[in-house]
């Protein structure tokens, strides 16, 4: 599936006599282990719940769904995910219920026949303990316009939350996917009004999901499934923008919104958004050419294709095309006396190649990465031909050379870092196993075990991460762990690694490993039986020389008290300054932005560095080692670029909000409900450095000094933002995946990355011009801007200025980022989707970046009563920026 | 003290320290060395089938042992009396044909404890001695079938385990239990049905009392002997925001920590556990002396994974009394905050996205 949204639910649908005549005839005859067959395969098809539901009047169907239900109970692989006990009669449903351990979805309830049975079925659905389906339907019958829908779900929602405390989570609504391109004209907007009551519904009803029976969409289009599936999938599509986040669907058989052939996916893209009164019509002139057909695209020829084949493999590897691979691999398997030579052979010749050009620095990540992509293709193609060997020989396969667990840690969702060494590795012939991101330890240490992983390497982005990663480490020390622990990411160091990550750690060692260039030889350092053991007390000796430096160097680095901070504050002469006041106050919405604004405002130079390329974007291009490499990967990321833009694989949504504020008590900001300044908001809290100055005369600065102090009298004000172009990262980076093509995959989520720190950018130009509006005849060049040559500035709380993740939450609780953006935060306060970003905007010309540095335990102590935090929880989220050890002797800190 | 000012007790209690469950029941009766005569008693001497093994009927017959049992908890630093019931039920009774005595069974074991308590309290004054009124996972299970050739069969249905359950709670809150603790559940199916029927009785009798749960993973697999791994069968009964949830029997200390791990990340109520005193020996006996078993279960308390610890199968007051001490000044847990989010279950759990 593509372009659906990474928090898409997809229910299996096959288990459903009414949907499907073949499992309707399996059940009526009593055949139930083939019944169970279509249960195990919607669930191997990416079925995340199976629907199931046996309203059929030739059946005791009380007596189907128990059977069916207990016959799956014996079934793990099966009843590994949860049910949704489908049935317009209670009793059924209420039979059902009875026969799951687990926590199961209601399908359905609703008002059709009042209140008093709605109230009284779902008291009965908590008492069970499952979710419930609502169906938006009510007395006067099913709801057909997006005011109705709404309206009955709104209804519905607070008769649950008021009056049963039904959790708004565990409601599911479902409000009523008909058929549309019946012929029938009042039929043509019913998939627009799904889609309104949806964007309605997740914009009002907080925490409630909507679902649908997806395949109800194209019901007149029976017969067609090429149709029908480019149906559900643009259906989907846009039901899915709109907030549409479950769906009953025939999970493994939709089509792919991009590769639906454009003259098609656009007929039904008009009969499905209703966008011309013949759409219909238009539709069915095409739809017969489509019965059983597949579009295929061709490719020119290139001379290299005149090559032998060994050599076109090599070729294709080291230049990265994939277009031909399969034709090649299966030309050199015919040579070939088994598969597997071809892997040994010219395919591993070709990457050797590619190796050495790599080790030497003449080709590049990006480029390294489109190899691995050409030869991840080979080898599946050949994959069934080895199964089909081992089969007939029963001989064995070659062992990978090591076995390497990756994980992002708990709290963190970045994982491009981690995607680029799991290529590289898997380019070595190691077999990586990637367990994703938000990994718990416990998932981690399990996995490792039951697959003998050689070694384990975590990833992490955000600070808490850190401290995730100790976990880890004390985890494996506790359970008896030994292999080795690699620690990488963009906020670990080795420091960090010697002084924090290893100490947890000692049965086995933690290694730092800079960049994905290096994970090669650390891995095979780390497996090697001859050069493991010095290797690992090398590292060890290393780390130790370096944890004694630290310790010698932290008690040099003298700090002042947090009184003589203060009284050292960045001093700001109010007198005669009136700040202006923004064009709004509260909160505005941005949503759906154009892509194409963003595009100008990207900031290449940090693109190029998540590909491992240093350097200053534009000279990079014309670099004498990296330029070629620089200007291949910049103008693959143009071309994807303008795809994304052009069609849409991305939103991008922002928030930003204004508030009247004053600074109080020294570090902190209160902001106010508006422009009386009577009622208290919130507050945010601000940390102020504490370096000791000795003679120089810079201030100790904290946030709060950029806006006036309350008793100065004077309207000051702050802005706050939370943007995104993350939404869709998820799947269009799925999408390349499946197709195994890392490349695009990697690729894609840099891109998405940089077009939200470009929107943050951009923003904040329209913010200093007419938001707020204090700067409105700024006239700078986009250098200039990247630059930061503009009055006033944006921190992002987790950054130098404000080191503190936690005020994140203040934040994005004020700009109710979540509901209005689509962000959310994660236990470690990570954004997700992961391409976003958010802060503050402070507008006085004597606003600057600065960064807070180390501080002292008077601070945080003070801090912490300041947040109303307790001083270890407080010492947890600041572990990164402490200038003392928590919980040593205080007398002596 | 009234029961609602000692629940209020309780829920003001659980947030200052970790409190203290009792030990075994059963290896404490078998002490005794209990006759089939004994057994029986005068009000079961003409009782058609042998009674001896049935701990539970050791509340009608000879409640001085059952009393001296629990002060002896109490005593050794216990918190909570667990009533003698865990086969209290028509269901399990019916082993010994005693389904007809079930009911008085849950009354006298709760009325017994609370004596017990009442005794423990007067002798150290400002104490408070809590009464745990357990509800058994009784010898049948509701989503396993019996039958190797036949899985869908089921010897025991929810509604049968409803209207034993329902009997054996209105027993238990009559008898002056303070909580309900549903345990050694086996079976998330069976649990369901119990809660569900505690949640009518309360209903019913028009008040709630706190309500504990503590499943049992049965071997190194990790899961419940039903399949369900313990985020799943969180998933499955958070539902009645229950007092605490937590884990029993079957493992010792080393083995259940990592479940107990998870279920502290993932639950935002109190979490508990009592473990065996280690894993059985060759002579199918739990040896893990007090020492021992304390410094593993102190460490529960001191990585901040529990609000409620102590000892099921093996364990003694000795056990009881070294886990109370290893725990003693040390902060609870924090129930973390958990985001709302669709959250379900098959055999593992499912979150929203």
């Amino acid at each position: 599936m593509t372009n659906a949204s990474a928090n898409f639910i997809n229910v299996g649908e096959r288990t459903n006599v009414t949907g499907s005549a073949k499992f309707k005839k399996l059940i009526v005859e009593g055949r139930f282990d083939e019944a169970l067959a279509v249960a195990r395969q919607q669930v191997d098809n990416g079925a995340q719940i199976i629907d199931i539901n046996m309203d059929e009047g030739m059946l005791d169907s009380e007596q189907a769904m128990v059977t069916f239900l207990n016959l799956i109970a014996a079934e793990p692989d099966i009843a590994r995910v949860p049910v949704m006990i489908d049935s317009s009669k209670w009793s059924i449903i209420e039979a059902g219920l009875k026969c799951v351990q687990g926590k199961a979805i209601v399908n359905s309830i609703s008002l059709k026949e009042g209140e008093d049975a709605f109230l009284e079925h779902a008291r009965k659905i908590r008492r069970y303990g499952a979710a419930a389906v609502v169906m938006a339907f009510d007395e006067d019958g099913q709801a057909d316009t997006a005011a109705r829908k709404f309206a009955i779900c709104e209804r519905s929602y607070n008769l649950l939350v008021d009056k049963v405390g039904f959790p708004p989570e565990d409601i599911i609504f479902d409000p009523n996917i008909f058929a549309v391109a019946t012929g029938i004209e009042e039929h043509n907007n019913y998939g627009i009004e799904f889609i309104d009551a949806t964007k309605r519904i997740k914009q009002c009803l907080p925490y409630a999901h909507v679902s649908g029976g997806v395949s109800n969409i194209s019901f007149s289009f029976r017969g067609n499934e090429p149709v029908r599936e480019a149906m559900h999938s643009v259906f989907l599509y846009h039901a899915i923008q709109a907030g549409m986040d479950m769906g009953i669907v025939n999970a493994g058989q939709l089509a792919i919104y991009d590769e639906i052939e454009p003259e098609l996916r656009t007929r039904v893209e008009d009969v499905i958004l209703n966008r011309r009164p013949d759409a219909t019509e238009r539709l069915l002139e095409i739809a017969e050419r489509y019965k059983g057909e597949a579009g295929k695209k061709k490719e020119e020829d290139l001379s290299w294709r005149e090559l032998p084949v060994k050599e076109r493999l090599t070729h294709a590897l080291v230049k990265g095309i994939n277009a031909f691979i399969e034709e090649d691999t299966e030309a050199a398997r015919k040579e070939a006396v088994r598969p597997l030579d071809v892997i040994e052979g010219p395919l591993m010749d070709g990457m050797n190649v590619v190796g050495d050009l790599f080790g030497s620095g003449k080709m590049f990540l990006p480029q390294v990465v489109k190899s691995a992509r050409v030869m991840k293709q080979a080898v599946a193609y050949l994959m069934p031909f080895m199964e089909e060997e081992k089969r007939l020989t029963g001989a064995t396969q070659k062992e990978a050379a090591a076995k390497i667990l990756m994980a992002t840690v708990k709290g963190d969702v970045h994982d491009i870092g981690k995607n680029i060494v799991g290529v590289v590795l898997q380019c070595n012939n190691f077999e990586v196993i990637d367990l994703g991101v938000m990994v718990p330890a416990q998932k981690i240490l399990e996995v490792a075990r039951a697959e003998k992983v050689d070694v384990i390497g975590l990833s992490g982005l955000i600070t808490p991460s850190l401290d995730e990663m100790c976990h880890v480490a004390a985890e494996m020390e506790r359970e008896g762990f030994d292999i080795p622990l690699m620690i990488g990411g963009a906020t670990t160091s080795r420091i960090h690694t010697a002084v924090k990550v290893h100490p947890n750690y000692r049965r086995g060692q933690a290694i730092y490993v800079t960049d994905a260039s290096r994970a090669v030889g650390v891995v095979s350092n780390l497996i090697s039986e001859t050069s493991k053991d010095k290797y690992i007390a090398d590292v060890r000796d290393e780390y130790a020389k370096m944890a004694a430096a630290h310790a010698n160097a932290r008690s040099s680095r003298d700090r002042q008290t947090l009184d003589a901070a203060r009284a050292h504050k960045l001093k700001i002469d109010w007198s005669g300054y009136s700040p202006k006041k923004p064009s709004f106050l509260g909160t505005r919405v941005l949503e759906d932005y154009p892509l194409e604004k963003l595009v100008p405002f990207i900031d290449w130079t940090p693109f190029f560095a998540t590909w491992e390329l240093t350097g200053h974007y534009p000279q990079i291009l014309k670099d004498d080692k990296m330029g070629d490499a620089a200007q291949s990967l910049f103008d693959d990321a143009q071309e994807m670029l303008a795809q994304m833009v052009s069609e849409k694989w991305l939103k991008a949504s922002a928030v930003i909000g204004f508030w009247p504020a004053n600074q109080i008590g020294t570090d902190d900001i209160e902001l106010y409900t508006d422009d009386s300044r009577k009622e208290r908001l919130t507050v945010l809290h601000s940390l102020r450095q504490q370096m000791a100055r000795g003679t120089s005369d810079r201030a100790n600065m904290a946030l709060a000094d950029f806006i006036a102090p309350k008793e100065a009298g004077i309207a000051d004000y702050i802005g706050g933002f939370a943007v995104t172009s993350g939404h869709g990262e998820e799947e269009v980076a799925k999408r390349f995946e499946e197709k195994n093509d890392d490349y695009k995959a990697i690729l894609s989520k840099a891109l998405a990355d940089r077009l939200a720190e470009a929107f943050a950018e951009h923003l904040h130009a329209r913010v200093r011009r007419e938001f707020w509006g204090y700067a409105a005849d700024e006239q700078l060049s986009n250098e200039e801007m990247i630059a930061e040559k503009y009055q006033g500035i944006r921190p992002a709380p987790g950054y130098p200025a404000q080191p503190d993740h936690t005020e994140k939450r203040t934040l994005f609780d004020l700009l109710d980022a979540e509901k209005a953006a689509g962000i959310k935060l994660t236990e470690s306060f990570a954004m997700w989707p992961g391409a976003a970003v958010s802060g503050l905007y402070f507008s006085h010309p004597q606003a600057e970046y600065f960064g807070v540095g180390r501080i002292e335990r008077d601070q945080v102590k003070d801090y912490a009563a300041r947040k109303g935090m307790t001083l270890a929880e407080c010492e947890r989220w600041l572990a990164p920026i402490l200038n003392y050890t928590p919980g040593s002797d205080e007398a002596a800190a | 003290m009234t029961r609602d000012e000692r629940i209020a007790r309780l829920k003001q209690e659980i947030n200052e320290r970790v409190l203290v469950l009792d030990g075994a029941m059963g290896t404490m009766i078998q002490g005794y060395k209990l006759t089939e005569a004994d057994f029986r008693g005068e009000r079961f001497k003409d009782h058609p089938v042998d009674l001896k093994g049935d701990n539970e009927l050791v509340s009608l017959v000879r409640p001085d042992i059952l009393r001296d049992i629990h002060l002896a908890y109490y005593r050794a630093g216990a918190d909570f009396a667990e009533t003698n019931t865990f086969s209290a039920t028509t269901i399990a009774q019916a082993d010994y044909h005693l389904e007809s005595v079930a009911y008085e069974m849950n009354v006298e074991s709760a009325r017994i404890a609370r004596q017990a308590a009442d005794i423990a309290e007067s002798e150290t004054p400002g104490r408070v001695c809590y009464v745990a009124g357990v509800l058994g996972p009784t010898n049948r299970t509701a989503s396993i079938s019996p039958k190797v050739s036949d899985p869908g069969f089921r010897n025991i249905s929810f509604d049968q385990l409803r209207d034993a359950y329902k009997e054996a709670t209105r027993g238990l809150i009559e008898g002056g239990a303070d909580t309900i603790l549903v345990e050694t559940i086996f079976d998330t199916l069976n649990a369901k049905a119990a809660l569900f029927a505690v949640d009518e009785v309360f209903e019913e009798v028009g008040f709630e009392l706190p309500v504990m749960i503590s499943g049992t993973i049965t071997d190194m697999s990790g899961r419940l002997l039903s399949g369900q791994t313990p985020e799943a069968f969180w998933n499955s009964v958070s539902h009645v925001k229950p007092l605490s949830i937590g884990l029993n029997c079957a493992l010792g200390a080393k083995e259940m920590r990592a479940h107990i791990d998870t279920l502290a990340r993932v639950s935002d109520v109190r979490v508990s556990a009592h473990p065996n005193a280690g894993l059985p020996n060759e002579m199918g006996e739990y040896d893990e002396s007090p020492e021992h078993m304390s410094h593993l279960v102190g460490e529960f308390a001191t990585s901040g994974l529990v609000n409620i610890v102590g000892g099921c199968c093996g364990t003694t007051p000795a056990h009881i009394h070294a886990i109370a001490e290893a725990v003693k000044g040390v902060k609870p847990r924090t129930p973390p905050a958990v985001e709302p989010r669709l959250r379900l279950s098959g055999l593992e759990a499912f979150t929203a996205p």
